[in-house]
C-alpha cells in the first residue's frame, strides 16, 4: 500500500567526501521498496531540516565518516526536535564503540558500522520508522 | 509524527506559510483517496492562476541544476518557485531514488518549496498526483511552478507537454536530424535548451532543432500564431544562458496571454485531469467486475475456447455501463 510507503532523507552533514557508502545505502533502500531523498554531500542541519519538512520524510539517514558524529548526529536529532519534528535519526558509517552508548542516549534511533548487512540497514530503518507511527 | 491529516487544516496552515503542513498535503495528494477528493474541492476554487512550467528531457540532460539555476533567478526576481521534481519507480519492488534536490543545493531559502515524487507505477498515479501537487502548490501562493520529468513514457510527455510552458533539455550527440523529426517530446516543446553547450557537438545539435523547426514551417504544424520555440544554448554548471532560459518562459508566457492560448491550455489541462480521474474511477469498477463470479465464468469460457477475448470482453463492458 502507497500509505504504508516509507520515505527516507539520506544525507551526509558537514565537511566529509566520502560517499561510497551513501550510495550503497540509497541503493539498498530503494531496493527494498523505499523512496529515498538523496540529498548528497556538505548538507547542514537546517537543510536537512527543510527537506524533511517539504518531503514530509518518515526517517533520516545520516552518513558519518569525518569523526564528528558525537557533534553532528546530537545536532541533528536537536534540530529535528527543535522543528517539531518527531523523525527517527539512524547513523551509520564509522562510529566506535565506545560512543555507542553516547549517541544512543542523544536520541539516535540506530548506528550501523561497516558490517551491517543490506537486511540491517533496511529493518533498521523500517523499525525506526515502525517505533514512530505506532507511538 | 502528526497522524490527524485533515485537508482543511492542514491547508489553512500551509497557506498561511507553515512549509510541514504542505509536506504533508502533498503526502495526501500523493496517496489518493478520500482525502485527496476532499483536497481538490477545498482547493479548487483557490485558483490563483501560478504559471506552470514543465522541464523535461532525458536522463542526465542537466534539467535538475537548470531547474535550479532557475529557481535562483526567480527568488531573485521576488518570486516564490515551487518545484515538483518526478523521479521513477522501481517496477520491481516500488522504491525509488530521488536525486533531483541534490543538483538544487545552492538554492534552499525560505522562498523555494521542492517536492521529489516518485511515479510509484500504478496506473495513472502520476497523471492524477501532478494536478493535484499543482493546485496545492498554486493554493498556497507559489508561483512559477516547475515540474521536473525524466521524458521518457506516455505519462512523462503527456505531464510535461500540458505545462503552460514546456522546456526540453537536449545535449550534444542526443541525436542528429532525424531524431529531431521523430514523434514525441519535440513536438511539444515551447522553449529548447541545449544544454552542456562547452561539449562537442552543440552546434551540430542546435542546427539539427533549428532545421526540425523549418520543417514545422512548411509543413504548417507551427503554431498558427507564428510563435516560434527559441533554442537557447545553456551550461547549467556555471549558469550560462540560464538567464536566457528564464527570459524566453517569460516571453512564451506573454505570448500566451496575448493570444488567448493560455485560457485554451489551462482548459485543456482541467479537461484531461476529469479524463484522467474517470479512468481511475472506471479502473476500480473494472477490478471490482473482474473478480466477479460472472467474469470468472465468462473467463472460463474463453479458456474452454467457447467465448473470444473480444466477445467476453463486450459482454462485461455491457454490464459495466448497463
Amino acid at each position: 500500500m502507497a500509505d504504508e510507503q516509507i520515505r527516507v532523507v539520506l544525507a551526509k552533514l558537514g565537511l566529509d567526501g566520502h560517499d561510497r557508502g551513501i550510495k550503497i545505502v540509497a541503493r539498498t533502500l530503494r531496493d527494498a521498496g523505499m523512496e529515498v531523498i538523496y540529498l548528497g554531500l556538505r548538507q547542514t542541519t537546517k537543510s536537512i531540516v527543510a527537506a524533511v519538512e517539504e518531503e514530509d520524510a518518515d526517517a533520516v539517514g545520516l552518513s558519518m565518516h569525518n569523526a564528528g558524529h558525537l557533534t553532528l548526529a546530537p545536532a541533528m536529532v536537536q534540530a529535528l526536535a527543535d522543528a517539531d519534528l518527531d523523525v527517527p535519526v539512524i547513523v551509520g558509517g564509522i562510529v566506535p564503540n565506545v560512543d555507542m552508548s553516547e549517541l544512543d542516549g542523544a536520541g539516535v534511533a540506530a548506528v550501523l558500522g561497516p558490517g551491517a548487512s543490506a537486511e540491517e540497514v533496511v529493518k533498521a530503518v523500517a523499525d525506526a520508522v515502525a517505533a514512530k507511527r505506532t507511538q | 509524527m502528526t497522524t490527524a491529516r485533515d485537508p482543511e487544516d492542514l491547508l489553512q496552515r500551509a497557506r498561511s506559510g507553515e512549509r510541514r503542513a504542505l509536506g504533508q498535503l502533498l503526502t495526501v495528494v500523493e496517496r489518493g483517496g478520500a482525502a485527496a477528493d476532499e483536497l481538490t474541492r477545498l482547493a479548487h476554487p483557490l485558483f490563483n492562476g501560478a504559471q506552470i512550467v514543465g522541464v523535461t528531457g532525458a536522463p542526465g540532460a542537466g534539467k535538475s541544476t537548470l531547474t535550479g539555476k532557475l529557481t535562483r533567478l526567480a527568488v531573485i526576481n521576488g518570486d516564490r518557485p515551487a518545484v515538483l521534481a518526478v523521479d521513477p519507480s522501481s517496477p520491481i519492488t516500488g522504491g525509488a531514488i530521488l536525486g533531483d534536490r541534490v543538483r538544487m543545493n545552492d538554492v534552499a531559502g525560505e522562498e523555494l518549496f521542492i517536492r521529489s515524487m516518485a511515479t510509484r507505477g500504478h496506473s495513472g498515479g502520476l497523471a492524477l498526483a501532478v494536478p493535484g501537487a499543482i493546485r496545492v502548490f498554486d493554493a498556497c501562493e507559489y508561483d512559477p511552478i516547475i515540474i521536473e520529468t525524466v521524458g521518457v513514457g506516455q505519462v512523462e510527455v503527456d505531464v510535461a507537454g500540458t505545462a503552460d510552458t514546456t522546456v526540453v533539455v537536449v545535449t550534444p550527440g542526443w541525436g542528429d536530424a532525424v531524431q529531431a523529426n521523430k514523434a514525441g517530446l519535440l513536438e511539444v516543446a515551447d522553449v529548447f535548451v541545449v544544454n552542456k553547450s562547452d561539449r562537442p557537438g552543440a552546434d551540430d545539435a542546435r542546427r539539427d532543432l533549428e532545421m526540425m523547426l523549418d520543417l514545422s514551417h512548411v509543413t504548417g504544424q507551427e503554431d498558427a500564431s507564428g510563435y516560434r520555440p527559441p533554442i537557447i544554448m545553456a551550461n547549467s554548471l556555471d549558469g550560462t544562458g540560464a538567464d536566457e532560459v528564464w527570459k524566453a518562459i517569460a516571453l512564451h508566457r506573454a505570448h500566451l496571454e496575448s493570444t488567448g492560448q493560455l485560457a485554451v491550455r489551462r482548459r485543456g489541462r482541467l479537461a484531461a485531469e476529469v479524463r484522467n480521474r474517470l479512468a481511475e474511477l472506471v479502473d476500480v469498477s473494472i477490478d471490482e467486475l473482474m473478480e466477479s463470479s460472472d467474469s470468472r465464468a465468462l473467463l472460463e469460457s474463453t479458456n474452454q475456447k467457447e467465448t473470444s477475448p473480444a466477445h467476453a470482453a463486450r459482454q462485461l463492458l455491457d454490464r459495466l455501463f448497463g
